[in-house]
């Protein structure tokens, strides 16, 4: 098919260059410049979807932004994206789209039989019909229902897209380029601000493209593309095309999404796809103008009715015709631009007006052209299936409640026009007060929460003199408060055609013994009668209305549909309209991609990843990495065809037998200095610290106030007002934090300072029975035998030239030391460890033996100290000071923490010895006994005790203390496992703990 | 996203931030005697108020900083900032 609709030269487009593009399979052509709208105009194609519910026929309704009707699927590039306007998508070559909600396609839809049972699927329908019987919501109504919504399919493979996010400032962000935004823009640009000029579209200008207006002896656009052009060589003016603010947020935070390469058929090397650009704004100016209102009619959703203006647009930006035998209706004069539009084109529209005898300027040209007008007429329903076809018109009383005979006319396309509602969604995003403006019938921003100000059409004002009068004159000043300059432009001479006042008519009245649909909500198909139901089961809240009805509530989120609504509203209850109210704006305006939203945060950008300065030699000696927090730690490394379990089983034996060196580095650090560092250490931690001799390292706990255990480590006295403190890797930023408020703002008096050191040091941990042999052979000048550096000794010594920090102290319940040299030397300090080590058969080892060993020994950790226990519940009682108060004390006292049967670590052995335990599982009495089993603990930790060769846990059980020798059952209903077994000591292994002292 | 001024830095966007509560609330002092219900108050009784309020934040990305700030929590207006050792007025 030709492009039989497209005018000759009328138009933005480059006729020099032809696109190809495809819709549902067939190849069309269109034009750069085109969107794909008006390319599928151009071509005569009116059908493109069928709508939600009903999945009545779907064509075109607008031209931009407000678009309700056709939303495609999008192919692009090897990607596919749902709900795409295809309104604001600019045509590419290559593009591709389909229509949704249709099958198996949209000239023959099955779901259009919803169409006829339509008396079935009433307001409310979801709610009432699916309810019963219970069983068929699975497997009849779920699947019918998800098949028959949707406006597309999400692509679930990895996109390969990229999105990037930018924060930005200024002094003023102008949201939208017509007239207002473009006048402010320009005023407060040459007084010094630094402004950013958003536009929606690829085009600025807004209006100023498609009215028939006079500026400073320019036409609108030619005036618009100077100011822009002038604005874009300005160093302090930021202008952005293709750009959406669809949020206003706290404090005068805006996000706008940047359509950087959606127009283009792929993305260019090292470009985005899209940006989101969070924007803080000194001032904003709301320049969204006005979105043009329906009039409600019956079976106002047939393809070929749309709204007045988008025609005119068609024509004027993409030289299209919607239609070649047009019927305007309309209750302004807005309907008279396009009615004149198309005679200038050689079309030859009638007009239908809700007035009487309106006069003016417009009006008087419409006549001179002899364009037929017929007054106090309106439409009363569309006919056509697919397509207008013709429609059905009557004459209507003064008080609007009577038609006349209905004539039919002929006719392939309806423009509507029921005035203009300015579009204040950023403006009440921000919590403006809106209020209701009679003259115009519509809400327009009231009182300002934050620094922001609407200006033209969005605040009702829809003369362009006027409009940029107060433009430029609000960019001046809102300018001269930020810049304390006072360069002013000067006001251009604008001539324009003056209209009549429009008539308050929004919907016509149903003829008698027919009862035609009268949409509202076009994207949710929500017609007059789903409200007029609504009301009478007795929904009287606006909010709720829109909820159970879903008016307002599709992806469009009302743009055309509100306003009608609220109409309706009001006329039933009787109320006026501001009495009503209007339901809440939210952000976003218009659709953002979650893309966007993410940005560059995905995959392994989701978070930082943190290497030790070991992690290439990990990497080299087939370390398998396991996440800790944002770490990357080695969980075990590979011997040829190993396992988790065979590794882990391996190195921690190493351990207990021989040596193992483990990489700790991401173990918490904090640096404390300061006179009264021993009292701070006091205070935070249970037991006593002022008699810690300087060379000696402490095991402490710490609490929360509410007397939970909130972290554990050592802390060592490098000199008299120096400690190095440890903490666990997963809470070293929350300790940190917590030393510092108590520091800053509860016990200023403390003279202490504390720093994170965690990233200054890397450690490494040598445990086993040789660990002082080896470290002898490594520090040949320091006496680390068992009286030189006793056990929680500290010393500092000499690693082949390199300094180091020596502590002997243990996790695993070996003889054990920990090493730190500073970060550069980590790489350096592991491979002589290695080196040296390898006569004593050493073994580097990962986590999970880590775990193995600390496990068998009771060591409690992570899963012990979880945030729900207290010291009494980890067996850490013994490290309360009664001397002393600190942190969290005064908590323990409480009933719940002192009840006799308080849950204490325990250990857990399988009786067959054999089966393993799965973590989490569940502590019961009596494997059989009816559900709600009682819970008398549960499994924190398991691991393959290498000491006893043979399965061990540890648990958190009630009334452990007693429990010791009791026979219990551990149940996994997850892994569907009943295990009998037998409570133990949670010291598993060297129960004395004379091996880290030997 | 709030704009929070940090006394120490200057305005600072909300995600340098972190929170920490209720900025009137004073911790007993250590080795005092002190009844269940006061220490309930102290460690668990909150008013969630709508309407002015001292907070605490920490300027966590930045300066490290505690610092207090009386923000309404209805609306998000920020009236004051003050460093820790001010004393809210």
């Amino acid at each position: 098919m030709t492009q039989s609709f497209r005018l000759k030269d009328v138009g933005l487009i480059d006729r020099n260059k032809k696109l190809s593009f495809k819709f549902n399979g067939k190849k069309y052509y269109g034009y750069e410049g085109d969107s794909l709208a008006s390319a599928l105009i151009a071509n005569g194609v009116h059908l493109i979807g069928r709508s939600f519910k009903y999945h009545r026929p779907r064509g075109f309704f607008g031209a931009g932004v407000d678009e309700p009707y056709a939303i495609v699927q999008l192919y692009r590039n090897g990607e596919t994206e749902p709900n795409i306007k295809a309104t604001e998508q600019e045509l590419f070559d290559g593009l591709e789209a389909t229509s949704v909600n249709c099958w198996p396609s949209v000239n023959f839809d099955i779901g259009a039989v919803n169409n006829f049972l339509r008396i079935f699927l009433p307001a409310g329908f979801y709610y009432k019909t699916f309810m019963w019987p219970k069983s068929f919501w699975f497997k009849i109504y779920e699947p019918f229902i998800r098949k028959a919504a949707g406006l597309g399919t999400v692509s679930i493979k990895h996109d390969k897209e990229r999105y990037e996010h930018k924060y930005e400032y200024c002094d003023l962000l102008i949201a939208g380029s017509g007239p207002s935004g473009l006048a402010s823009a320009y005023a407060a640009a040459k007084n010094g601000a630094r402004v950013i000029l958003a536009e929606d579209k690829s085009r600025f200008g807004g209006t100023l493209l498609t009215s028939e207006v006079n500026i400073g002896n320019k036409s609108g656009k030619e005036w618009a593309d100077g100011i822009i052009s002038e604005l874009k060589e300005m160093p302090n003016v930021t202008v952005k095309n293709r750009s959406q603010v669809f949020g206003y947020y706290d404090h005068n935070m805006l996000v706008m999404s940047e359509r950087v390469s959606d127009h283009l058929p792929e993305t260019k090397e090292f470009h985005p796809k899209q940006r989101l650009w969070y924007i803080r704004a000194k001032e904003v100016l709301i320049s969204s103008g006005s979105i043009e209102r329906p009039i409600v009619f019956g079976n106002n959703d047939t393809p070929g009715v749309m709204l007045s203006s988008a025609a005119k647009e068609y024509m004027k930006v993409y030289g299209v015709l919607v239609g070649k035998n047009p019927l305007i209706f309309t209750n302004n004069d807005s309907g008279y631009e396009t009615a004149i539009e198309f005679k200038k084109n050689g079309i030859n529209p009638l007009i239908l007006d809700t007035r009487s005898n309106p006069k003016s300027e417009i009006i008087n040209e419409a006549r001179d052209l002899d364009i037929k007008i017929k007054y106090s007429y309106v439409v009363v329903a569309a006919q056509g299936y697919k397509k207008v076809k013709s429609a059905d018109i009557a004459k209507i009383s003064d008080d609007k409640e009577q038609l006349g005979n209905i004539e039919n006319v002929k006719c392939d396309c309806i423009c509507v026009s029921g005035y203009w509602t300015p579009t204040i969604h950023l403006a009440s995003q921000s919590g403006n007060k809106t209020k209701f403006n009679e003259e115009i019938d519509a809400f327009v921003p009231g009182i300002s929460k934050q620094n922001e100000k609407t200006l033209g059409a969005a605040n009702g004002i829809y003369t362009l003199e006027e409009t940029l009068k107060d433009s430029f004159e609000v960019g001046h000043e809102v300018s001269k408060k930020i810049t304390n300059n006072e360069n002013k432009v000067s006001f251009p001479n604008v001539v324009e055609k003056k209209s009549s006042i429009h008539d308050k008519f929004w919907c016509v009245p149903l003829p008698k013994g027919k009862n035609y649909k009268r949409f509202l909500d076009f994207q949710n198909d929500v017609a007059v009668s789903d409200i007029e139901i609504a009301l009478r089961e007795g929904y009287r809240s606006i909010e709720h209305v829109k909820r159970y009805t879903t008016l307002g509530m599709a992806t469009d989120q009302g743009k055309t549909s509100n306003l009608n609504g609220l109409q309706l509203v009001s006329k039933i209850e009787n109320k006026v309209v501001p009495a009503v109210g209007h339901t809440t704006f939210r952000p976003p305006y218009t659709p953002v991609s979650i893309g966007a939203i993410v940005g560059r945060e995905v995959g392994k950008h989701s978070k930082p990843t943190r290497k030790s300065p070991m992690h290439s030699w990990h990497e080299k000696n087939n370390a398998v990495f396991v996440d800790a927090g944002v770490w990357l730690r080695p969980r075990y490394y590979k011997r040829g065809n190993e396992d988790l379990f065979a590794a882990s089983k391996r190195e921690a034996k190493n351990v207990r037998t021989n040596v193992g060196v483990c990489d700790v580095t991401t173990l918490g650090k904090i640096d404390i200095k300061g006179p009264d560092a021993a009292e701070l250490l006091n205070r935070v931690y249970t037991n006593a610290w002022s008699k810690l001799p300087v060379g000696k390292a402490r095991y402490g706990v710490m609490l929360r106030e509410d007397g939970i255990v909130m972290d554990d480590g050592t802390t060592t006295r490098i000199s008299e007002n120096h400690y190095h403190m440890t903490t666990t890797t997963a809470q070293a930023a929350n300790v940190l934090s917590h030393l510092e408020y108590y520091l800053q703002l509860v016990w200023p008096e403390l003279n202490v300072n504390v720093v994170s050191s965690t990233e200054q040091w890397a450690g490494a941990a040598i445990a086993g029975p040789k660990s002082r042999n080896l470290l002898q052979k490594l520090f040949p000048n320091s006496d680390v035998s068992n009286e030189g550096l006793p056990f929680m000794g500290y010393m500092e010594g000499d690693l082949f030239g390199v300094k180091a920090r020596i502590f002997r102290i243990s996790f695993s319940g070996e003889l054990a030391y920990e090493v730190n040299v500073e970060s550069n030397n980590g790489n350096f300090m592991w491979e002589k460890i290695i080196e040296v080590g390898e006569q004593f058969e050493i073994q580097p080892y990962g986590t999970e033996a880590l775990s193995t060993l600390r496990i068998e020994m009771g060591h409690v950790a992570g899963s012990e100290l979880d945030g729900r226990t207290i010291p009494y519940d980890n067996s850490l009682e013994g490290l309360l000071s009664k001397k002393k108060d600190f942190i969290g004390k005064r908590s323990l006292i409480r009933e719940a923490f002192t009840a006799e049967d308080r849950q204490k670590v325990v250990g857990v052995v399988p009786l067959d010895k054999k089966t393993s335990i799965p973590e989490g599982s569940h502590l019961v009495k009596d494997s059989k006994a009816p559900s709600p089993n009682p819970k008398l603990g549960y499994i924190s930790a398991s691991c393959w005790s290498v000491e006893y060769d043979n399965p061990f846990s540890l648990a958190i059980l009630k009334d452990g203390k007693n429990m010791i020798g009791e026979k219990l059952f551990v149940m996994s209903p997850l892994k569907n496992k009943i295990i009998p077994v037998e409570i133990v000591s949670s010291h598993y292994v060297d129960p004395k703990g004379e091996r880290v002292r030997s | 996203m709030l704009h929070i001024k940090c006394p120490h830095c200057g305005m600072r966007s909300q995600n340098e931030f972190s929170y920490g509560g209720d900025a009137s609330v004073k911790r007993p002092e250590l080795g005092k005697d002190i009844s269940d219900q006061d220490w309930n108050n102290f460690v668990y009784n909150r008013k969630s108020l709508r309407g002015k309020h001292w907070e605490l934040w920490q300027h966590l990305a930045g300066c490290r900083q505690w610092i207090k700030v009386e923000r309404d929590t209805g609306s998000h207006e920020i009236f004051k900032t003050l460093k820790a050792e001010e004393e809210i007025s």
